[in-house]
C-alpha cells in the first residue's frame, strides 16, 4: 500500500502530457531468438516522435533485448534472430537497403553502466562527429562538443577540464557525458538502457531531469526497472512481460487504470 | 648399512609411525565422545608421528654421508701407514683416490702399492664411521617417533602441526627459485669483477672494437684482445629489437586482431592454438630454418641488388626468423589485452555509428594499448635473450655496421663463443662471456620489470 501512495503521488506532482504524436517507429510483430531461446515473441510496438516512451518489467522479460533491436545492437550478438519488421520513419531498417552505421547514427543508445571511452572528455564527445565526419573544421567541432554537453547539463562542469579522462568522472557525471556523446551525432531516436540503474538517487534525478528536456527534440525510449521513474518521465509505458508485450499506452493509464491484470499486479508489487 | 638401505629403514619406520599412531587415534573417536569429537583426524596423527620419525632422521643422514668420508678420509691421512705419502699434491690424492676405490671394491688390483696398504686402514674407518651414521640416524628416527607418539591424545592438534609443516615444506620450495636467482646473479657478478680488474668496465662498455683472442702462453704471439661491447650491443639490438620486432609487432598486433574481432569462434579455435604452436617449436629447430633456408635466400637477393658487404650469414635471415619466433608472444599478449577491454567500450561505440575497423582503431587498441605495449617489451626481453637462432645466423663477426645484409654478431653468440673456446676459465676471454651475460641480464630484467609494470598498471585501470 506505500508504495501505492507514493507511486500515486510521483504520478500526481509530474504528471506527463499524454501526447498523442506522429509514429517514429514502429515494430510489427518482432521475435528475438538467442539461439534456440525465445527471449521476445511477436511484439509490435509504436514509438511517438516527441514521446519519452519507457519499458517495463520484472528482470529477464525481455525488455533491453527488445530496445537492442531497435538500432541492431542484437547484431554484435553471436547467434541472436530478429523476425518481424522494425521501421524507422517507415524504412524498414532490417531490410537490405539499410547501413547499419547510418541506423547507429540515427538510433543513438545510452547503456546500463556508464562506459566512457578512456579518453579526454572532449574527445568521447567529440568521437562520433569524427566518425561521421560532421565537423569541418575544428571550431565546429568545439562548438558541436559544447552543444552536446550543455545539452546533456554537463558543460557548466567540465567546462575547464575537457582534456582530462572521461573515466575519472563521477558516476552520474560519466552517464551524462555518454548522453552528450549520443547526442552530438544529432540523432533522432535516443534508447536508454537502464541509465540510472548505476546511478545514486541525486544522479539519477540529473538525468530523469535531462529526459525531461530532451524530450521533443529526440524520441526517448527508455528501459526502466523503477516504476517511479517510468510514471515520472515518459508519456507512454510499455510492460513486457516474459518476452511478450502485455500492455502499452499513455502512462497515466498504466499507473492509475491498468487494463490488463497482470499489468496491476506488477503494478502493484505483486511480482516482479 | 649404506646411506641408501638406512634411507628405506627410515621410510620404513615411518610407515610403520603413520600406521600405529593412525590405529591408535582411530580408537580416540570412541573415548572423547563426551567431550565431543577428537581435535584431528587419525590420519593427521599418523602424518604427525610419520614426520617425526624420519624427517629428524633423514636430515641427520644428508648432514652425515659427506662428513662421514671427509672424516675417513681424515683419518686415513693420520694413520701411521700415511705417513710415506708422496708430498706432491697431485699424486697423494692419487693414491688416496686409488685406496678408496679398492676398499669400496670398484677396484681389484692396486697400481700403487702405497694404496693397497692404505685400502685396509679406509676400510677400517669407513666401516666404523657407517656404523655410528647409521646407529645415530636410527636412534633418532625411534627417539622422534616415540616422542610425537607419546604425545598424541584426542585433544592433541595434530593437524595444525602438520599444516604448518605443509606450509614451512611449500615456502622453502618458493625459496628454491628465489634462491637460485640469487645466486645466478651472485656468480655472474663475482666472475664479472674478476674480468674488469683486468679490462676496464669504460673500454667494455663504451669500446668500439671486440676482438677477443688473447694469447694462451706467456710466449706464445697472439692478438691481446679487445673488449669494446658496443659492436655486440649494437648487433643484439638491431636483430632483437629493430629487425625482430619490425616483423614480429605488426604481424602479430594484425592476427590478434584478426583472432579477437573478426574471426569466427570455429576458427579461432583452430587458428589461435595453432598459431601459439609456433612458441613451442625448439629454437634451434628456427636455426636451421634461418642459417640453411632463409640465410642463402636474403645473400642471393642481396647480391641481386648489388649491396656491398652481403653475407651469408646476415643480421636480416636472423631477425626475420626471430621475428616469426616472436609472433606469438606478441599476439597472445595483444589477444589478452583486446580481449581485457571491457564489451561496453565496444558497445558504445559501435551504438555511436562506428564501423568494426573504427572501433578497433580508435577504441580498442588505444585502450588496450599499455598491455600491448607490455607485452612487446616481454617480446623484446626474449628476442635479445635468444641463443640458437643467431648463433646459427648471424655469424661471429663483430661489425658496427647498419646494413641488414651484412653479417653482425649478438652478446649471445659471443657468449657461447668465448666458453666453447678451449682457454684457461680465468682468461679474459672466458671471463668477458660473464660480463656479457651480466649486462644482458640486467638489460632483460630491467625489460621485464618496465614490462609487468605497463601491464599491472592497465589491468588495474579496469577493475
Amino acid at each position: 500500500m506505500a508504495d501505492d501512495m507514493i507511486l500515486s503521488e510521483a504520478v500526481r506532482h509530474e504528471r506527463p502530457d499524454p501526447v498523442e504524436t506522429e509514429r517514429k517507429m514502429s515494430a510489427v510483430g518482432v521475435s528475438v531468438w538467442y539461439g534456440e531461446k525465445k527471449a521476445i515473441d511477436q511484439v509490435s510496438i509504436d514509438v511517438g516522435r516527441e514521446n519519452v516512451t519507457a519499458f517495463i518489467g520484472p528482470s529477464g522479460c525481455g525488455k533491453s533485448t527488445f530496445l537492442r533491436t531497435l538500432n541492431r545492437m542484437n547484431d554484435t550478438i553471436p547467434n541472436a534472430r530478429v523476425a518481424g519488421r522494425i521501421e524507422l520513419d517507415g524504412e524498414d531498417i532490417y531490410g537490405p537497403d539499410m547501413d547499419v552505421v547510418q541506423l547507429r547514427a540515427r538510433v543513438g543508445m545510452v547503456f546500463q553502466k556508464p562506459n566512457p571511452f578512456p579518453k579526454s572528455i572532449y574527445e568521447n564527445v567529440a568521437y562520433g562527429p569524427r566518425i561521421h565526419g560532421l565537423a569541418a573544421a575544428r571550431a565546429d567541432l568545439d562548438e558541436i562538443v559544447e552543444r552536446s554537453l550543455q545539452r546533456a547539463g554537463l558543460w557548466e562542469e567540465v567546462r575547464d577540464r575537457l582534456q582530462e579522462s572521461g573515466t575519472a568522472l563521477s558516476g552520474g557525471q560519466q552517464q551524462r557525458l555518454c548522453i552528450a556523446r549520443a547526442i552530438a551525432v544529432d540523432p533522432e531516436v535516443i534508447l536508454m538502457d537502464e541509465p540510472c540503474s548505476a546511478l545514486d538517487p541525486i544522479a539519477t534525478a540529473k538525468i530523469e531531469e535531462l529526459i525531461h528536456e530532451l524530450r521533443g527534440r529526440y524520441a526517448i525510449v527508455i528501459v526502466t526497472h523503477n516504476m517511479q521513474q517510468a510514471a515520472r518521465v515518459s508519456q507512454r509505458t510499455a510492460f513486457f512481460h516474459l518476452g511478450e508485450l502485455i500492455e502499452y499506452g499513455e502512462t497515466s493509464e498504466i499507473f492509475t487504470n491498468p487494463k490488463v491484470e497482470r499489468t496491476k499486479d506488477y503494478i502493484t508489487g505483486r511480482y516482479g | 648399512m649404506s646411506p641408501l638401505a638406512i634411507f628405506f629403514v627410515i621410510i620404513g619406520l615411518g610407515l610403520l609411525g603413520w600406521i600405529s599412531a593412525r590405529t591408535r587415534a582411530s580408537a580416540f573417536a570412541g573415548v572423547g565422545e563426551a567431550k565431543g569429537r577428537p581435535h584431528s583426524l587419525p590420519a593427521y596423527h599418523g602424518w604427525y608421528v610419520a614426520l617425526w620419525a624420519a624427517l629428524p632422521a633423514l636430515l641427520f643422514l644428508a648432514l652425515w654421508a659427506p662428513l662421514s668420508s671427509h672424516l675417513t678420509m681424515e683419518a686415513v691421512v693420520k694413520s701411521p701407514p700415511a705417513a710415506t705419502l708422496p708430498a706432491f699434491e697431485m699424486q697423494r690424492n692419487a693414491i688416496l683416490a686409488e685406496a678408496r676405490e679398492l676398499a669400496e671394491g670398484t677396484r681389484t688390483a692396486s697400481f700403487n702399492p702405497q694404496a693397497g696398504a692404505l685400502a685396509e686402514t679406509y676400510k677400517a674407518a669407513a666401516v666404523r664411521y657407517d656404523l655410528m651414521g647409521t646407529v645415530a640416524s636410527l636412534l633418532l628416527a625411534f627417539a622422534g617417533g616415540a616422542f610425537a607418539f607419546s604425545r598424541i591424545g584426542p585433544a592433541f592438534r595434530a593437524r595444525t602441526r602438520v599444516e604448518r609443516l605443509v606450509m614451512g615444506g611449500l615456502l622453502v620450495a618458493s625459496l628454491i627459485a628465489i634462491l637460485t636467482t640469487i645466486g645466478i646473479v651472485l656468480s655472474l657478478l663475482f666472475e664479472s669483477l674478476r674480468f674488469f680488474s683486468m679490462v676496464s668496465p669504460f673500454e667494455f662498455l663504451f669500446g668500439l672494437d671486440w676482438s677477443p683472442q688473447t694469447a694462451m702462453r706467456a710466449d706464445q704471439a697472439g692478438s691481446s684482445g679487445a673488449f669494446g661491447a658496443i659492436p655486440l650491443f649494437w648487433g643484439t639490438i638491431f636483430i632483437g629489437a629493430i629487425i625482430a620486432m619490425l616483423v614480429a609487432i605488426p604481424l602479430g598486433l594484425m592476427s590478434a586482431i584478426y583472432l579477437t574481432q573478426y574471426a569466427k569462434p570455429a576458427v579461432r579455435r583452430w587458428m589461435k592454438p595453432l598459431l601459439e604452436m609456433l612458441a613451442g617449436v625448439p629454437t634451434v629447430v628456427y636455426g636451421y630454418f634461418a642459417a640453411l633456408t632463409v640465410a642463402p635466400a636474403i645473400r642471393d637477393f642481396g647480391r641481386m641488388l648489388g649491396i656491398a658487404g652481403t653475407s651469408s650469414e646476415s643480421a636480416l635471415a636472423a631477425g626475420l626468423v626471430m621475428g616469426i619466433m616472436i609472433i606469438p608472444f606478441v599476439s597472445s599478449m595483444a589477444d589478452d589485452s583486446l580481449n581485457a577491454v571491457p564489451q561496453a567500450m565496444r558497445d558504445g561505440s559501435l551504438a555511436m555509428g562506428a564501423t568494426s575497423s573504427e572501433t578497433i582503431r580508435k577504441v580498442l587498441i588505444p585502450a588496450a594499448l599499455p598491455g600491448i605495449v607490455g607485452g612487446v617489451l616481454l617480446a623484446v626481453s626474449r628476442a635479445i635473450g635468444e641463443t640458437m637462432i643467431v648463433v646459427m645466423a648471424a655469424g661471429l663477426a663483430a661489425n658496427l655496421t647498419l646494413n641488414p645484409f651484412a653479417s653482425v654478431t649478438t652478446v649471445t653468440t659471443q657468449i657461447v663463443q668465448l666458453l666453447t673456446g678451449d682457454q684457461e676459465f680465468d682468461s679474459a676471454k672466458t671471463l668477458a662471456a660473464f660480463a656479457l651475460g651480466l649486462v644482458l641480464f640486467i638489460v632483460t630484467l630491467l625489460l621485464n620489470i618496465v614490462a609487468l609494470r605497463v601491464v599491472k598498471k592497465y589491468r588495474e585501470a579496469y577493475e
